[in-house]
């Protein structure tokens, strides 16, 4: 019974470094990627596909955030990060590489009556100055205000498009990832969030009680993220260090190219122009 | 059990027994009740994708299409790394807590406590904590070793708080009999004390697997988030319930899936504690019949 | 007596196994004041407590914790009232009211539960009860939500615990009150209860934790507004719903303040347990 936890990842340890040794005898080459959860699905099929056309190269893709993506390049615990924003002040210190955009859309309950939404009726609405559905031409009923936890790019996103900050907004629900946006308001006929066009549109197709509102005169939809018409989008990037190595460098020119946009497409963010 | 059993048929009905009854019967209803609607709920979704081929196919389009092989076996991997660790550690921890130990004061009331302490740290927390010291500290990277690992710290009250509260309930009397008849602190433990606390250990394992699989925190940031099949320990493998938490919060359109998975998960989960609680029945009996 | 080798090594080696578990949680600890530290020294302690409001993210942040501090206490407390009642039924159900056959089934729902991910239960919370809930007092994602899945959650541990402790008492028990002629009730309440005080008092430690500790579901069904409820049906942010709902994108004291959320959670853990531990008399 002494000491027997040592034992065993101590033998754990030599056991897998006999199985090591004893493999097949190429060198394989490994890149790690970690960061934002928005990104790394699209980031693991990518590098699926890149494992299939090089072989002898594996990408390991990790989750966990932005600023983890950020905070592991910097300190070289990772080769490359996927950050779901665009660069802030100070951050120069990495190479950006856009890879995807992203659409916001403002979704309501399939039930609820309104269409459109201006966005001085948006922006009242996230101040709390209109708090019926009444007055902004629904059924009369409170509204349920969707909004995203701080940090969140999606966040900054949306209240720099509106002109709020981030005290500014009442809400009465905070919540994380888009699918949990899309359920929270499916569930709720008074609610209005924001979420992912693409991930919005998807649910909609597939019979979830979620409608995209026009913003204005905008309609919402992934090809109107692609022409540059619809205003609230987000770039998703790969970030590297200063020199990025031989992998690296053609890992991410690999994401940029027409060869991945397909990907790009099936996980319903819309791929750059090029 | 035959005392038990005694007011099991019904002996001594009173208006109290029967007022019992009822808050008794309540209580059963409304777990069974809301148990049932829970698993319906994952039945009735999960049960339209699960196929052969979903539990032997490999991962595709982000787990929308394709099936949940390497997952399932990086899943076993990383419980078992889990359970080496965990039990070995954790039994040897119980038996010196409620045999050797004075828990009023000094190192035995350190541990009893941090132990209870441990028990309320977030997953997260030691999401983060496993990253920093297996991950980066000790260098296993992301893996299944520093998973499995992450996931012991995590189980180990849980398992050790119930193991100690079995071997406590071992009657004085077996200890001093042990005695009399000459037996050595050895042969009294596994010979008597480990046999007779079996069920309160049993409970403690039963707890830490399920614990273990359910867990998802604290293997994002240790075992990982890759899909391909696990070569080694020390390569990432992403667990069944990260693989539900993915697809059910982070890929739009992987609830039938997410839900299939879940229900994998709830299958092995059964197949598991079945095969403890049948192995230790066996094993029960033929200690007793020493 | 005659100790054999085996017995001169057991003593040292189970003492050193203790010593590495509760090491981990030395460890644990001090991992998270290294990573809390910047934000303390930056921030002060006392601000976390006394600032206006969270709002950890720029230049002028804000870092109130107290509002999540007694949303966590009140999901926590909640789930305990109501899943005790329903574990201890439960598992007295199991030993003195079914048969064998009836007893097992049961035990293996509710192992099934135990292994259910969280993320399954804020799912079912999020697409189920949270709808429901609403009906009754809009947002629907609230307090109460939040309550009636943690103590689905942590029902598992709470009845195996009382369970083993049940089936840990002597047979002469139960001849004795039998002989006595005492009714099934009076045998619950004084034998079978104060019998097994430590297998209860251990099941509830650990529940406690959980609820406390509870991370994905809670995020789930909660709705994650930081206040400080005035009823049940009020929106909530917990401690841990804060940490994993932010760290994804928390940088330099934002992130160290998720990492202070983490530290006072744990010291509202220990809290609790020096609390208990002079409440229920340790087993000797």
């Amino acid at each position: 019974m002494r000491a027997t936890p040592i034992a065993i990842v101590a033998a754990l340890l030599l056991t897998l470094g006999a199985c090591n040794a004893s493999g097949p005898g190429h060198k394989t080459e490994t890149l790690v990627v970690t960061g934002s959860s928005t990104v790394a699905p699209l980031v693991s099929d990518i590098a699926r596909r890149f494992e299939g056309e090089n072989p002898g190269v594996r990408i390991d893709v990790q989750t966990g955030g932005s600023s983890r993506g950020l905070s592991d390049v910097r300190r070289g615990l990772a080769s490359i990060g996927m950050v779901s924003r665009s660069p802030k002040d100070g951050e120069d210190d990495l190479q950006w590489t856009a890879i995807a955009k992203d659409g916001l859309a403002l979704i309501v309950h399939a039930d609820n009556p309104v269409e459109a939404l201006s966005a001085d009726q948006v922006e009242a609405i996230y101040r709390g100055r209109v708090e019926d559905w009444g007055l902004v031409g629904g059924q009369p009923a409170p509204i349920t205000v969707v909004n995203k936890a701080e940090g969140r790019s999606t966040l900054e996103v949306f209240l720099s498009h509106f002109g709020l900050g981030s005290r500014d907004v009442r809400s009465s629900v905070v919540i994380g990832d888009n699918q949990q946006g899309l359920k929270t308001v499916a569930g709720n006929p008074d609610a209005i969030g924001y979420v992912s066009i693409g991930a919005a549109e998807l649910e909609a197709e597939l019979g979830t009680p979620v409608k995209l509102l026009r913003l204005g005169d905008a309609v919402p939809s992934t090809d109107a993220v692609r022409s540059g018409s619809y205003p609230i989008a987000r770039t998703l990037h790969l970030v590297s260090g200063e020199s990025p190595s031989g992998l690296a460098t053609t890992f991410l020119d690999y994401c940029r190219s027409p060869d991945v946009a397909d990907l790009i497409e099936g996980q319903y963010f819309v791929p750059l122009a090029g | 059990m035959n005392g038990a059993n005694l007011y099991a048929s019904g002996f001594g009905r009173t208006r109290g027994d029967v007022l019992l009854s009822g808050a008794v019967y309540a209580a059963v209803a409304a777990v069974v009740g809301l148990s049932g609607w829970l698993l319906y709920d994952l039945l009735s979704h999960g049960l339209g994708p699960l196929s052969m081929t979903f539990l032997t196919a490999e991962v595709e389009a982000s787990g929308r299409a394709g099936g949940i092989a390497p997952i399932l076996l990086s899943t076993l991997l990383i419980l078992t790394v889990c359970l080496l660790s965990a039990v070995p550690l954790g039994l040897a921890s119980a038996i010196w807590l409620s045999e050797y130990a004075d828990l009023s004061r000094g190192l035995g009331r350190a541990v009893h406590h941090s132990l209870d302490v441990l028990a309320g740290v977030p997953s997260i927390v030691f999401g983060l904590f496993g990253n920093a010291f297996f991950c980066v500290y000790l260098g296993l990277g992301f893996s299944i070793l520093s998973g499995g690992l992450t996931l012991a710290c995590m189980v180990l009250p849980i398992f050790i708080r119930e193991a100690e509260e079995g071997l406590r309930a071992v009657p004085q009397s077996y200890r001093l009999s042990a005695a009399a008849l000459g037996f050595s602190q050895t042969r009294t433990l596994f010979s008597i004390l480990l046999p007779a606390a079996l069920p309160g250990i049993l409970v403690g394992l039963v707890l830490g697997v399920g614990r273990a699989l359910a867990e998802t925190a604290a293997l994002i940031f240790t075992s990982g988030y890759v899909t391909r099949t696990p070569e080694s320990l020390l390569d990432s493998g992403r667990s069944l319930s990260i693989h539900i938490y993915d697809l059910s919060m982070n890929v739009p359109g992987g609830e039938a899936n997410a839900y299939a998975s879940a229900l994998v998960l709830v299958a092995l989960l059964v197949v598991i504690n079945t095969t403890a609680s049948w192995a230790s029945a066996r094993f029960g009996l033929v200690r007793r019949a020493i | 007596m005659f100790p054999s080798r085996g017995d001169r090594l057991l003593l040292p080696g189970l003492r050193t196994a203790a010593l590495l578990t509760g090491g981990v949680v030395v460890l644990l600890l001090a991992f998270l004041i290294v990573e809390a530290w910047p934000g303390l020294r930056a921030v002060g302690l006392t601000r976390f407590f006394t600032d206006p409001s969270w709002h950890p993210a720029g230049e002028e942040g804000t870092f109130n914790l107290a509002p999540m501090l007694v949303g966590t206490l009140a999901a926590a407390a909640g789930a305990l009232a109501f899943s005790s009642p329903l574990a201890l039924g439960s598992a007295l159900f199991c030993h003195y009211f079914a048969g064998q056959a009836q007893a097992t089934l049961y035990r293996r729902l509710i192992e099934v539960l135990a292994g259910v991910p969280s993320v399954v239960y804020g799912f079912w919370g999020l697409v189920v009860l949270v709808p429901l809930i609403r009906r009754l007092e809009p947002p629907g994602a609230s307090l109460f939500a939040g309550i009636l899945v943690l103590t689905i959650m942590i029902l598992p541990t709470l009845m195996l615990s009382a369970d083993a402790a049940f089936a840990a008492i002597p047979e002469d028990y139960f001849k004795a009150a039998a002989a006595l002629g005492l009714s099934r009730p009076a045998v619950i309440a004084h034998v079978v209860l104060p019998a097994s005080r430590g297998g209860l008092a251990t099941g509830l430690m650990l529940s406690t934790g959980r609820a406390v500790g509870e991370t994905m579901a809670v995020l789930m069904v909660c709705g994650n507004v930081v206040q400080t409820p005035d009823s049940l049906f009020d929106p909530i942010r917990t401690l841990t719903a804060n940490i994993a709902l932010e760290m994804a994108y928390a940088l330099g004291d934002h992130r160290a303040a998720l990492f202070v959320s983490g530290l006072v959670l744990m010291g509202l853990v220990i809290a609790l347990v020096l609390a208990a531990a002079t409440v229920v008399r340790e087993p000797a």
